[in-house]
């Protein structure tokens, strides 16, 4: 039997989102809820569409609220328009996808045009944003705050972008500006997305929690390659990509695990999730969240709604009945 | 596995000005109105709907009109390109006197839809709109199947002056149509939707596309469609409810581009 409850109203100018209805089940006198929250977000759920996924216009963002998602990143935007790479901009291999699409995107101006669309969702909206300066970075974020989002995630970890991406995420001093620059601009949060292919992730986790996050989100994609051998060519037009889906989750598992370990703040688990089971790992490695992109692929638009029932099945086999108690259960 | 296979050109035909076929050997089953992501290395990959279909080769049909169908167009039998697919839901036969409507080189993948309808015995006339006749292709092809083709030219250098989807008109308010099959400039199918009413209607859309598999938003229509997956066929009712259609597509960067 399912019921829902509503959480009280938000208070002003933070990026709290409107009411929402947590996603509670009743299974006998266990009362299960996945509801969730990142700082001052509630999600009524775990599930967020992670950026770069079927986030090109309000249609295909709808879409995956539809399918259940408890929020959603956009794709990241630029201060000017971007095409991206040439074809093949994304693989399948064995074990996971590979991509390289270069940060297409129509610049902030046109893509507030979609954000404004999607006001009426309970939802919250995430601008994932890049850039090559702490300037940039500012400028942007006030622009998503001001088309409405409940908070920005910036792209510091993109792998396969000159100047920008990990080339920004990977300078402890620059990121230390970005961030804190950002957050004197903003007052809606701000959550920063790192990169698994950095030696001093722990490092950068700390600055960045000193800098003022709200958040991190812990992975980007693995920088990674695919080579054709009758044509003696890597496949993708840029050469290099990011790994993403299964082949990366126990590269993930491990960065979240470590990162919690020297930060309070609270952090967003991404790479290779694609069932309940594995949110529930991330969970338990430190996650208050996770997101899901390749799933998308490997499951379809409605896996927001099928891990959400998988992680709830898994909580009531086991007789957790909130999303926090599973929050670093691993850290023995 | 959704990655580009390497595969040898067959064959490589000249069918009209700036246009050719070119075919390359595929054994798995393929529907009228499906696509192969084409890899030409070094250059690009992009959607083709099939022009030809038998049991071991498939084939394409284009206008060289950009770089990689430039390089599309210099290639010859023996060279190799890759190919992935085929993606999308195809066409569905649904009736007994069906209208087919192709535009310029939308005619192409009408072809083995028209050849599978006529040998499911299914009354069949076809409109082959091009803005002249040097441009026309496929027309022996059509008649070699036994529909009623006729042809619309833009400029009147042969049959029906006019648009294609004018001509259709005429025919639906004359005769029993039971369903409408269509490939073309979007605007035409767009005004072909209007004069079909309740005549149930599919029609191919074209979008930039990237991944083919359904994740990357690039060819998304109306609520979150995508044409690589959910289309390129889509049915009257579906495109009644999408703003997009016959307005705009959008560029790399996910700009609106109007027709």
């Amino acid at each position: 039997m399912l019921t829902s409850v509503v959480f009280p109203p938000p208070s002003l100018n933070t990026g709290e989102n409107d009411f929402i209805h947590a996603d509670i089940s009743r299974c006998g006198d266990l009362v299960v809820d996945i509801s969730t929250t990142i700082g001052p977000l509630r999600l009524k759920n775990p599930t967020m569409l992670a950026s770069g996924i079927m986030d090109e216009d309000a249609g295909s963002m709808q879409r995956m609220i539809d399918c259940g998602a408890g929020a959603i990143v956009t794709k990241s935007i630029g201060v000017q328009p971007r095409d991206g790479y040439a074809n093949p901009t994304v693989i399948e291999l064995d074990h996971g996808i590979l991509n390289a699409m270069g940060l297409p995107n129509p610049g902030i101006d046109l893509y507030g045009e979609e954000i404004k669309k999607l006001q009426a969702t309970k939802v919250p909206i995430i601008g994932s944003i890049y850039a090559a300066d702490a300037n940039e970075f500012a400028r942007l974020a006030e622009k998503m705050q001001r088309f409405g989002a409940n908070a920005v995630e910036l792209n510091v970890s993109c792998p396969h972008a000159k100047h920008y991406g990990l080339e920004v995420g990977s300078d402890p001093a620059l990121l230390h500006e970005i961030v804190s620059f950002v957050k004197h601009h903003v007052s809606i949060p701000v959550f920063v997305k790192v990169s698994p292919n950095i030696m001093n992730l722990v490092e950068m986790a700390q600055t960045i929690e000193n800098a003022g996050a709200d958040a991190i989100v812990a992975i980007n994609t693995v920088k990674a390659m695919k080579i054709d051998l009758e044509t003696t060519r890597p496949l993708l037009a840029n050469k290099t990509g990011g790994y993403s889906g299964k082949a990366i989750k126990p590269i993930g598992v491990r960065c979240v695990y470590d990162i919690a370990q020297a930060v309070k703040i609270p952090l967003i688990g991404v790479g290779g999730i694609t069932t309940g089971e594995d949110a529930i790992e991330y969970f338990m490695a430190g996650a208050s969240a996770v997101q899901i992109g390749s799933a998308v692929y490997y499951r379809g638009p409605d896996v927001f709604n099928v891990v959400c029932e998988e992680i709830k099945t898994w909580m009531k086999d086991h007789e957790y009945s909130t999303i926090t108690e599973l929050i670093g259960a691993a850290f023995q | 596995m959704n990655r580009p296979r390497i595969t040898t050109v067959l064959s490589s035909t000249v069918e009209a000005t700036d246009i050719k076929t070119i075919t390359f050997p595929y054994t798995g089953d393929v529907k009228p109105g499906q696509f192969f992501m084409i890899w030409i290395p070094g250059v690009d990959e992009i959607p083709m709907s099939v022009s030809q279909i038998t049991s071991d080769m498939v084939g394409i049909t284009f206008r060289n009109i950009g770089d990689a169908t430039h390089a599309l167009y210099d290639l010859e039998k023996g060279d190799h390109i890759g190919i992935r697919g085929p993606y999308g839901n195809g066409f569905t036969l649904i009736g007994k006197r069906l209208l087919f409507v192709g535009g310029g080189t939308g005619i192409g993948m009408l072809a083995p839809l028209v050849e599978q309808a006529k040998k499911n015995k299914k009354a069949a006339t076809v409109i082959l709109g091009v803005k002249t006749k040097n441009q026309l292709f496929f027309e022996d092809r059509f008649q070699r199947t036994g529909a009623t083709v006729l042809i619309s030219t833009d400029d009147g250098s042969m049959g029906y002056k006019g648009l294609a989807s004018e001509l259709a008109k005429d025919i639906i308010t004359k005769e029993r149509i039971d369903a409408v099959y269509t490939c073309g400039p979007e605007q035409m199918m767009s005004s072909l939707l209007g004069f079909c009413n309740t005549i149930p209607f599919q029609a191919s859309l074209e979008r930039y596309m990237k991944c083919a598999i359904g994740i990357c938003g690039q060819c998304c229509i109306g609520n979150g469609l995508r044409v690589c997956v959910d289309g390129p066929i889509f049915d009257g009712a579906t495109l009644k409810n999408i703003k997009d259609f016959g307005l705009y597509r959008r560029d790399a960067a996910g700009r609106k581009i109007l027709f």
